[in-house]
């Protein structure tokens, strides 16, 4: 992919911003502070035509080799349905102030991609008006994309111990089979 | 069904025997109705993962589980049979429970595929490791997913197991 000078006009508008900017087989990213992610998100929407937000997640760098600055980050993936290109944002996230401003007020569709991001990794949106859970039940701890956290959680989850003690009970319920007298299932 | 000798009575399996002309089945209780029930095996409409599409063909006109009596019902309360087609998740769990609950006696569960019988490889903290954690599966089918053929044969153990049940029609008395 051609140079779309995008990097070079985001660098000029935002040079205490942007980290740092890199293109690996083709696709342009850039690293960024969180601080004025709204801000910069706003110049690629209108400045540089970025009208389409493909992809927003999150990811947690604590086994991350390669270039980053904070343990998580936010990583945009932007695309211009006009000119046809790409931009990666990636807006790093530090461990003791774990939030990030919400884009949801220049594109809706990050809402739930927001959501999700805040469920599995626990990094806060500020300014998202419903934040909550949207993959995991409502009530679960913990957030399960960290690597801290292990393959099988780290606590069983109450709402499923409830069922499963639930389903006990209502057993008595069950036909049974009268003359072996045991069990309908077996 | 076969003729019988001299009788006159038609056989619709060992132990009951049909009178043609006085519509009336002769036969120990038991049997009559075990003879019903696994000629009108009707599953909940219902799918989970990738099970659910190989369950749909099994309905479809190639295997046609209607041959069998099987007729996919909409709703839980006219079916007999929950077939756990797919993964469970334990965000579902809670949601199957409650269609099983709503299904009338006698009901039977069938746990379709891997994932519905032990977890699969899903070891996780989000997925169920078995329907039978919180259902009392009858039939466990292995395969991911099951062939339609697995299915059906797994549909005709449920048609051997009700055939073997004795006077199942109540709570234990």
């Amino acid at each position: 992919m051609e140079s779309t000078g995008i990097v070079e006009k985001l660098r000029e508008k935002f040079p205490d911003d942007v980290l740092d900017s890199y293109e690996h087989l083709g696709q342009n990213a850039v690293l960024v502070k969180r601080d004025h992610i709204l801000d910069v998100c706003r110049f690629l929407r209108d400045e540089c035509s970025m009208n389409h937000i493909m992809c927003l997640c999150g990811v947690d760098n604590s086994k991350r080799k390669g270039i980053f600055s904070e343990r998580f980050e936010v990583v945009y993936q932007l695309y211009s349905i006009a000119e046809k290109h790409m931009l990666r944002l990636r807006a790093q996230v530090p461990e003791d102030d774990c939030s990030i401003e919400s884009i949801t007020s220049l594109w809706i569709g990050a809402d739930w991609l927001e959501r999700e991001c805040h469920d599995l990794m626990g990094i806060h949106f500020d300014n998202h008006s419903d934040l909550r859970r949207i993959l995991t039940p409502d009530d679960w701890e913990g957030h399960p994309l960290r690597k801290e956290y292990p393959l099988r959680g780290d606590r069983d989850y109450t709402g499923y111990e409830e069922l499963k003690e639930k389903s006990r009970e209502l057993s008595k319920f069950d036909f049974y089979d009268n003359q072996s007298r045991t069990s309908g299932h077996e | 069904m076969e003729q019988m000798n001299n009788s006159g009575l038609v056989k619709i399996k060992d132990g009951v025997k049909f009178i043609p002309g006085a519509s009336a089945l002769v036969g120990p209780l038991n049997m009559i109705i075990n003879w019903g029930r696994t000629g009108s095996i009707w599953p909940a409409t219902f799918g989970l993962a990738c099970c659910a599409i190989e369950m749909m063909v099994a309905g479809a006109s190639t295997n046609d589980l209607d041959r069998f009596g099987v007729i996919f019902r909409a709703s839980p309360r006219q079916a007999d049979c929950l077939i756990l087609a797919g993964t469970i998740t334990k965000k579902m769990a809670p949601v199957i429970r409650r269609v099983y609950d709503q299904m009338p006696e006698p009901r039977y569960v069938l746990a379709m595929g891997s994932c519905a019988c032990s977890g699969g490889v899903f070891d996780t903290y989000a997925v169920a490791q078995g329907g039978d954690e919180f259902l009392p599966v009858d039939v466990y089918i292995p395969g991911c997913p099951p062939r339609p053929e697995a299915l059906l044969d797994g549909l005709i153990k449920l048609q051997e197991k009700i055939n073997r049940e004795q006077g199942r029609w109540s709570q234990l008395a």
